[in-house]
């Protein structure tokens, strides 16, 4: 785990080795060639590297330009002024006119939580979600990023992903079977209560979920990396199953993977239910890991959470 | 027939069928898609290389029609020119109909979905980075309205666009000084665009949108080397039926069966001018 790198770090790691043989993947940034982790991309592949300036609109106009010539067009930046600045060129230039263009959103949710509300991408999946035919995909470590990006890098729809700024703890041991576009991983199986997380909360959930194992409580867990196709049979599963459902995101609790699960499960088999991320407010600032535990978004907050929620179960 | 008058007539012709279009759909952009309607000719008809049998060549040239809302004159140009059957405008605007009101990529010949206003000059630069990088041949227009030109996003790609000194991009502006509210200058002063332009880098060119011999040989003129063209053309709204001319009402107005006949009537008559002077 102290070897764990950042997910955009993995991403343009992969993005690397993907680029060597493949002329036609092309990366659009706007002056966030440092904060993505791309210096070395820019400087391997000078040719395959569009840098536009301080212009989120047009980073995604251009990258819809480009992928029209069918290429792979991948389009970095923070994932705060990508989901907000440029979400009409998402919606027009890249899922209305079909283009298809992975926009790779980095340091989400609180990743940047010092730097204040400007910088914080808590509405990101309440968006994209609405959009016909865009992915919308937050791998929960680095394996999975890798593996999701080599998924994108062949994919022929947009795609719309996001990862944290700060390296986080493994969840996956290797890439190879970490991803499935719209297939959620159960990462342990339980039997009275599924905790269903997304992104790098996965690992928070799976934390929560030991802890709760030595008080004799079953805790299954999904990792929904895919919130849109969204794997509707595990969730149904889950509630059939387990009978309570407790969502964990980085995000709005508006909106998201709460959101987009409660969906499901109220209209196939409502069970209680619990969506933990950041409540209905300006979210206080500071560095993620403070705010995160502010909001008791920590594993024995989780686990709290849950305790609550079994109580709750008929 | 000479070029000239060829696409003269044609231009005529598809300021009839457009009108035709949207007074039996009783909906449509009328007064800049008669504006933009001698721009759209001189490009489809002399000096762009596009074909109906293979709309999606790798080596076509592309248009992005960026003031979306003036589309009528594509679909009728597009018709006419057989990317599809000229029977499909009698459903424009019509539920389940492709032919809606803004260009969409479900018609043969449309490049891009737009309607939302600053978007066409992104596309189209990334569109030319890609065909410098890829397919050396292809040649990109994109058409914007002049009231657009108050988004933004228009100037972050007219940087792009110098920046990386694309001169296989030729932007136009439908310069007609007539905006949804009234006349631009007094909406949001664009003035001088010339100079805006060429501040941005580009090759600026100030022409008359109407003058077909004129667009023609700017259009085909040699292009500078590593420097976009822009050309500022300056059109009349509703050109071509003298009571739309410059008034902001005929924006989006439809005309009435006697408007209507009265639009016919004058642009026929000056079609049998053309033909006399034959």
């Amino acid at each position: 785990m102290s070897k764990s790198i950042p997910c955009r770090k993995a991403f343009t790691n992969k993005l690397i080795e993907l680029a060597a043989g493949n002329q036609d993947i092309i990366v659009v940034t706007s002056d966030a060639r440092g904060s993505v982790t791309l210096n070395e991309y820019a400087d391997k592949y000078p040719e395959q590297f569009v840098e536009v300036g301080i212009a989120e609109q047009n980073e995604v106009g251009i990258a819809a330009g480009i992928a029209s010539f069918g290429k792979q067009v991948f389009v970095c930046a923070p994932a705060c002024f990508l989901s907000a600045r440029s979400l009409e060129q998402i919606k027009v230039d890249v899922v209305y006119s079909k283009n298809n263009v992975k926009i790779v959103g980095i340091s989400g949710g609180i990743s940047y939580g010092a730097l204040g509300f400007t910088h914080q991408s808590l509405h990101d999946i309440a968006v994209m979600r609405t959009f016909p035919d865009l992915a919308v995909i937050l791998p929960a470590d680095r394996f999975q990023t890798e593996a999701v990006t080599e998924w994108l890098a062949k994919a022929d729809c947009p795609a719309y992903v996001r990862v944290g700024r700060a390296a986080v703890p493994d969840v996956y041991s290797k890439a190879d079977g970490s991803f499935t576009l719209g297939k959620a991983n159960i990462l342990k199986n339980g039997s009275d209560v599924t905790a269903i997380a997304a992104g790098e909360m996965v690992a928070k959930a799976l934390a929560a979920a030991d802890m709760l194992f030595s008080k004799g409580i079953s805790v299954r867990v999904l990792d929904m990396h895919t919130i849109k196709p969204l794997d509707r049979d595990a969730i149904v599963a889950a509630a059939r199953e387990t009978g309570a459902i407790v969502t964990l995101e980085e995000h709005s609790i508006f909106g998201g993977l709460g959101a987009a699960v409660a969906e499901v499960a109220a209209e196939e088999y409502p069970v209680p239910m619990r969506i933990l991320g950041i409540p209905d407010e300006i979210p206080v600032e500071g560095e993620a890991v403070d705010v995160f535990r502010h909001y008791g978004l920590t594993p024995g907050g989780i686990a709290g959470e849950i305790q609550k929620l079994i109580t709750r179960k008929k | 027939m000479d070029t000239l008058t060829y696409l003269k007539k044609k231009s005529a012709e598809i300021r009839l069928n457009l009108l035709e279009m949207i007074y039996q759909a009783k909906s449509g952009h009328t007064g800049g898609a008669l504006s933009s309607v001698d721009i759209l000719t001189v490009l489809y008809y002399a000096v762009m290389n596009i074909t109906p049998d293979n709309p999606k060549n790798p080596s076509r040239d592309r248009f992005v029609m960026s003031k979306g809302h003036s589309v009528e004159g594509v679909y009728n140009i597009l018709a006419d020119k057989g990317f599809f059957d000229k029977s499909e405008l009698r459903n424009f605007s019509k539920f389940k109909s492709r032919l809606i009101g803004h260009p969409s990529v479900k018609v043969p010949g449309i490049e891009l979905n737009t309607g939302a206003l600053g978007h066409g000059l992104s596309c189209s630069v990334g569109m030319a980075l890609a065909a410098k990088k890829y397919v050396k041949e292809v040649r990109v227009y994109c058409l914007m309205g002049d009231g657009e030109q108050a988004e933004g996003s228009v100037w972050e790609a007219g940087m792009a666009a110098s920046n990386y000194k694309l001169d296989n991009l030729t932007a136009v502006i439908d310069r007609n000084y007539l905006q949804i509210s009234g006349n631009t200058e007094d909406v949001m002063r664009l003035d001088s665009l010339t100079d805006k332009w060429k501040a941005f880098g580009w090759e600026v060119m100030e022409v008359d949108g109407h003058n077909i011999e004129q667009l023609l040989e700017v259009l085909e003129k040699p292009r500078i080397p590593d420097k976009p063209t822009i050309l500022i053309a300056k059109t009349t709204k509703g050109k071509g039926v003298t009571y739309m001319e410059d008034m902001a009402k005929w924006h989006h107005g439809v005309p009435t069966e006697e408007q209507y006949k009265q639009a016919v009537d004058e642009i026929k008559k000056y079609i049998r001018e053309l033909d006399d002077h034959e």
